[in-house]
């Protein structure tokens, strides 16, 4: 059979594998490079593992089902069911958007992750503030903490968002960062 | 009866408005077979192999209106190659040679070519109206000609088709003579359309209700177009970006505040989120909004606007308006009926999205709630349950649990009673997707209540070929019946071959049935068209050097009185 990963190894790779995801969470996986050989159509590879998925079912669990060869299933042709037209009208949308907007990272102090934002979406600095604030809401913690909105320009140097002219600041802006607690404050004067 | 005139019986038969009834009737006896024949103005075909287009065009021959559909569902998804059938042309020449008089045609998952539009064009004076859904074959070259030669055009509806642009002159195609439209929608159009001929078109068109733009169409241009046609009841917008608050979005939003007509939007695939505020004018009478196409627009700027639509009867969104915003929409939407929630990201990682409480919060506030299409991360039983209370009066009910075989997080269980306690309680479903972690007894259920179920979508689900037998022995109405990535093999298939002939069609991919069940089928039931569609690797192994045992990819059977069909390419074949 294809793959040839015993379940064992499954979940050991599966304890040691690096994703970006909430801890505790489970949300639908990018296929993992390593377990299935993908052929050309991807039909048959797919049936086999759910073949093996199958096998393993019928045998005598406690409780959960194992979650074993779950990341093929993200190859599944035709899951989940979108209609192409749908799906081809997205890849289009995000291709475009990707080609024509300013997207910048936007990282928080003590956030697990990153997000990307599209700087051409907003009209000023109130909503891109408005949009971080909502974007990073649940990672605040404690209510009213205070925090700096801070970007990297062409030089490379870290800078407070809001001195210069909006568009002057969207050309010349190359990540975001916001930064958290007394350190962030001590520089800001009364400029905010 | 006998001494019934034919005349009376048609009268009362005009009053029956379903196919069914219709069809019922014209089983009775010959007498008024002949009268629902004569008299039948609108046909419906649901599978465009199940009879030939001549038998239909002789048997009615008054047609008016003729409704086809082609390909299994699962072609949305990529299941069906692309050269697999459902040609509209064999249609479209027949009822062309027959029934001169049609008025309308409507067309699903067909393959429709610009000769067949031409024809079309050309064949029929009176034609009124061209639906087509999910179809592909044609251009814009095709349109050209349904524009040119088709006068007193009421209606063309293009919804999600595949159309090759062919350059942006087809509108202009529309004679100055042409004033009689009444829906236009080519929002599926990729390409460039002439924004000024159709500013001109609907300055002629004073009966105009329904129009939905695609990509091309600026503001500038939604603009002038509104301001001809303050009447209209639907509008599917263009692009909707602005730079910034500048003299454009004060005229539109000026020109939503004379639409006093409209009850209907969509469109809005680039709207940027202050562009939403423009609409805001109409919230309080839209009855339908699609917000399905606008991955730009975030949950917060999604629920100031829903916020304000009171009157909302149908809404279709992205999983981005996460619970709170579901919340909003149970708290504001009152009159809501059906509900669509897709994903919004289909090819990462999702962090906002919908969960069950979404769902719960909308069953709580949306009592008159009946049909549903909901894509989420998880789902509970104890949801699905609450669910069910709150909402006995879905007729579609359709939840897509995005990772296959996914359990009830909270409890680790498979959903079998959550969807056991939907099926118990609405006793007038009709149609049914059913996802996650589900065992034979999930289709115990299904058979035992669903007694009104017509469709049922099943997708990695069941244990054993006990599964699909519960269904088929339980869901007395049952007409379509497809089936992917499940443990039911031959034995299943066999069962009960003659409740196939009470069926439309039944798809089954990769499951465990095998080339000898299939042949057994198909030599048990010759009023079955049994297809085998073998797509391979190209290691092409003719049906001859393949064993009984070898087990099908994807089989596909649906009656028909048509005998097996000429037009089927080499890789599908015929049992």
């Amino acid at each position: 059979m294809d793959g040839g990963v015993g379940y064992a190894d499954m979940d050991a790779l599966k304890a040691t594998e690096l994703r970006l995801g909430l801890p505790g969470s489970d949300p639908p996986e990018k296929p993992l490079p390593t377990t299935t050989t993908t052929t050309a159509t991807t039909a048959r590879p797919t049936k086999r593992s759910l073949d093996e998925d199958r096998a393993a079912r019928r045998e005598p669990s406690e409780g959960g089902r194992a979650t074993s060869t779950r990341a093929t299933k993200a190859q599944v042709v035709g899951w989940p069911p979108i209609r192409s037209y749908r799906k081809n009208s997205f890849q289009a949308m995000k291709a475009t958007a990707e080609a024509a907007g300013l997207y910048v990272k936007v990282s928080m102090d003590g956030a697990p992750y990153l997000r990307k934002i599209d700087l051409e979406v907003y009209a000023g600095y109130k909503e891109l503030r408005e949009a971080l604030e909502d974007m990073f809401k649940c990672f605040e913690g404690c209510k009213g903490s205070e925090y700096a909105i801070t970007y990297e320009d062409k030089d490379g140097d870290l800078m407070l968002v809001g001195d210069v002219p909006w568009e002057m600041f969207t050309s010349s802006c190359k990540k975001l960062r916001i930064i958290r607690g007394a350190e962030a404050i001590r520089g800001l004067g009364s400029s905010q | 009866m006998t001494y019934f005139p034919e005349e009376v019986v048609e009268h009362i038969v005009d009053f029956l408005g379903s196919h069914g009834d219709r069809n019922a009737v014209s089983t009775v006896c010959k007498a008024w077979y002949q009268v629902d024949r004569l008299s039948r103005r609108s046909v419906f075909v649901g599978n465009c192999y199940a009879i030939r287009p001549e038998r239909v065009v002789t048997r009615f021959p008054e047609m008016k209106s003729l409704t086809v559909k082609g390909k299994p569902h699962f072609a949305d998804f990529n299941l069906v190659p692309y050269d697999w059938g459902g040609f509209a042309q064999p249609w479209i020449e027949a009822v062309a040679r027959g029934c001169p008089g049609l008025e309308e045609l409507r067309l699903k998952r067909m393959v429709v070519t610009d000769d067949d539009l031409e024809l079309l064009a050309r064949s029929f004076p009176n034609f009124k109206s061209l639906v087509l859904v999910s179809c592909e074959g044609f251009s814009s070259d095709g349109l050209a000609a349904i524009a040119t030669y088709c006068r007193g055009l009421r209606e063309l509806d293009l919804q999600e088709n595949e159309v090759e642009d062919h350059g942006r002159q087809w509108l202009s195609c529309f004679p100055d003579s042409c004033t009689s439209l009444v829906s236009l929608n080519f929002a599926c159009l990729k390409g460039e359309v002439n924004a000024s001929a159709l500013e001109r078109l609907v300055a002629r068109c004073p009966n105009l209700r329904s129009l939905k733009l695609n990509h091309s169409i600026s503001v500038e241009s939604l603009n002038k177009i509104l301001a001809r046609a303050p009447h209209l009841v639907d509008l599917g917008t263009g692009s909707f970006t602005i730079d910034n608050r500048s003299e454009t979005y004060r005229r539109l939003i000026n020109s939503f505040f004379k639409c006093k007509s409209l009850r209907s939007l969509s469109g809005f695939w680039d709207a940027s989120p202050f562009c939403l505020q423009a609409v805001y004018p109409v919230c309080t009478n839209l009855t339908v909004l699609n917000l399905s196409y606008a991955p730009a627009i975030q949950s917060a700027d999604l629920t100031k606007l829903i916020g304000l639509c009171f009157k909302l009867q149908k809404l279709w969104v992205l999983d981005c308006i996460g619970d709170k915003g579901l919340a909003v929409v149970a708290s504001t939407c009152k009159e809501l009926q059906e509900l669509r929630v897709f994903p919004s990201d289909i090819y990462g990682a999702g962090i906002t999205a919908v969960t069950e409480e979404g769902l719960v919060a909308i069953s709580s506030g949306c009592p008159k709630l009946n049909s549903l299409l909901y894509f989420c991360y998880q789902m509970t039983n104890s949801a699905l349950t609450t669910v069910a209370k709150n909402c006995p009066h879905f007729t579609r009910f359709r939840l897509c649990i995005l990772e296959p075989e996914k359990p009830d997080p909270v409890t680790n269980q498979p959903l079998d009673e959550g969807f056991g306690a939907i099926v118990r309680s609405c006793k007038n479903l009709r149609r049914l997707s059913v996802s996650g972690l589900l065992t034979d007894q999930v289709f115990l259920y299904i058979g035992m209540y669903a007694e009104r179920l017509e469709m049922l979508s099943i997708a990695f689900a069941g244990d054993s070929d006990k599964g699909m037998v519960y269904v088929l022995n339980g869901c007395k109405n049952l007409r379509k019946l497809e089936i992917r990535d499940c443990p039911f093999g031959d034995a299943a298939l066999l069962k009960d071959v003659a409740k196939y002939e009470t069926m439309r069609s039944l798809w089954m991919s990769s499951c465990d049935v095998t080339l000898g069940g299939c042949k057994a089928l198909a030599a048990k039931m010759p009023r079955l068209n049994v297809e085998i569609i073998n797509e391979n690797d190209g290691t092409c192994e003719s049906k001859e050097n393949l064993s009984d045992l070898h087990k099908v990819e994807k089989m596909y059977f649906y009656r028909t009185v048509a005998g097996p069909r000429n037009d089927a390419p080499d890789f599908v074949w015929t049992l």
